[in-house]
């Protein structure tokens, strides 16, 4: 599956995310890997991701102007694929 | 950002390593012929296990995601599961790096229960001659029997760590095999000529025509097969190997210790290469983040004597440690470099000039040495 804006996303419960100055590292603790985050707003709306209802609404509240949003929404997707993040789990 | 610009900032340092490597101890109960740390003998000045656990206080503060570790043999420290337990519980997971000797059935059962846990057995033959040649006497078997009890505890993929020698870089596909079968990862990193590995790394590091078979065989395997991406100097070959192509001492790496010392990383036990010591105020934190050594590693450096090679970029000018104890200058070629443009510096540097390890706790008597000046082949 692909992310788009109508995604409900959430950071993967197993993955911790670390602040650096070009963005953050984030470590998966299931699979063992790295993961560079290579941009500091990407960070911001990975972070906010679980606080809003879907990708979209979440773009909005971190101020990412639509232009930009094609390129986070490629961002999202390849976090996706290595299991930064993931579809939301129904909490319960 | 594109992925040379990522090694740019990587090269300013980061807030916390990426890849910590901690020796517990110096003490062990083998002697290897390249042990980095020139490890035997337990220093009286070791960690306790209080100190132990504010390093892994700090460590969690600092959000450091796992740690390596080491020894010596980790696992002869008496506290060494209550060490693991307690990282494991503050959220840094382990590796440690193990002879074996200790992980007997039970302790595999208690290995396998752990989460967040990687154990690397060491091993550098796939027949007990050619790894006993290097590692001593029985440490072949050793490290089979623990194999066995983590796949019978059902530990799961545990890694196979293989140190490359002269003497093993033909077996590197039965190193794979042998992972196969006991549904472990394979491992393979560079010798440093550190520790006693001074001594033996004329004797023992790659021909320049194995170090295009370990390129070659890393092309067609490197996706499955860890390096700690020691071979970067491998680069000026062709192609990049999967990895980080970068030195990460003081920037992404670093190394603590049996007794608190710091260092830029796991090769360079020398006090040219010791930022502080985490017994000092401020505790690692503030060795990691301001000690003078490490600022400077992060400044940009000079690529020196190989600035005008076409393979600058793509080598880096290889590892600084192996530089460093082989006596050449560091903003020079790395001893291996494959264009062959150390050979001639290193061809005048009289033996037993280069700088010696700043500490040595290698037992009196090393059997497996003298094993091994009548075993190796020149």
């Amino acid at each position: 599956m692909s992310v788009v804006l109508e995604s409900v996303l959430e950071i993967h419960p197993q993955v911790a995310v670390r602040p650096e100055t070009f963005g953050a590292l984030a470590y998966h603790y299931g699979n063992r890997r790295l993961i560079f985050l290579k941009h500091p707003d990407v960070v911001t709306v990975v972070q906010a991701l679980n606080d809003h209802p879907d990708v979209q609404s979440t773009l909005n509240a971190c101020g990412v102007t639509q232009d930009r949003w094609p390129s986070f929404i490629a961002a999202l997707s390849s976090l996706e694929t290595s299991e930064v993040v993931r579809e939301r789990q129904i909490a319960s | 950002m594109s992925a040379k610009s990522l090694v740019e900032e990587m090269k300013r340092g980061l807030d916390a390593p990426i890849c910590l490597t901690w020796e517990l101890t110096y003490a062990c109960n083998l002697q290897c012929v390249h042990c980095l740390s020139s490890s035997g003998q337990r220093d009286e000045r070791e960690l306790s296990t209080e100190e132990a656990k504010k390093i892994l206080d700090d460590l969690r503060d600092l959000q450091v995601f796992y740690i390596n570790i080491g020894g010596g043999e980790p696992m002869v420290r008496r506290d060494f599961f209550e060490l693991l337990e307690y990282s494991v519980a503050n959220g840094i997971g382990v590796k440690f790096s193990t002879n074996g000797a200790f992980i007997d059935e039970e302790k595999a059962r208690r290995l396998a229960a752990m989460d967040y846990l990687d154990i690397q057995i060491s091993l550098d033959g796939v027949d007990a001659a050619t790894n006993d040649a290097v590692r001593g006497e029985g440490s072949y078997d050793m490290a089979i029997r623990a194999m066995e009890n983590l796949k019978a505890a059902n530990f799961g993929q545990f890694k196979i760590s293989v140190v490359v020698t002269r003497h093993n870089v033909s077996q590197l596909d039965q190193f794979k095999a042998l992972a196969d079968h006991y549904g472990a990862q394979l491992r393979i990193t560079r010798l440093r000529p550190a520790g006693r590995g001074a001594d033996t790394w004329h004797e023992l590091h790659p021909t320049n025509g194995q170090q295009r078979e370990i390129y070659n065989w890393l092309l067609k395997h490197g996706e499955n097969v860890l390096t700690g991406d020691s071979f970067f100097h491998l680069n000026a070959l062709g192609e990049s190997l999967p990895g980080l192509n970068m030195c990460g001492a003081g920037r992404v790496v670093c190394l603590i210790d049996p007794i608190g010392d710091v260092y830029a990383c796991p090769f360079v036990i020398h006090d040219e290469f010791k930022a502080g010591n985490v017994r000092d105020e401020g505790g690692f934190a503030k060795v990691w983040k301001q000690s003078d050594l490490f600022l400077s590693l992060r400044e940009p450096q000079s690529a020196g004597a190989c600035a005008s090679c076409g393979a600058f970029d793509a080598c880096q000018g290889g590892c600084m440690a192996a530089k460093f104890f082989t006596g050449l200058p560091l903003d020079g070629p790395d001893p291996e470099c494959v264009g062959g443009d150390a050979d001639e510096a290193l061809s005048i540097i009289s033996r037993g000039s280069e700088p010696k390890p700043s500490m040595d706790h290698s037992k009196p008597v090393t059997l497996t040495r003298k094993k091994l000046s009548v075993s190796a082949s020149h």
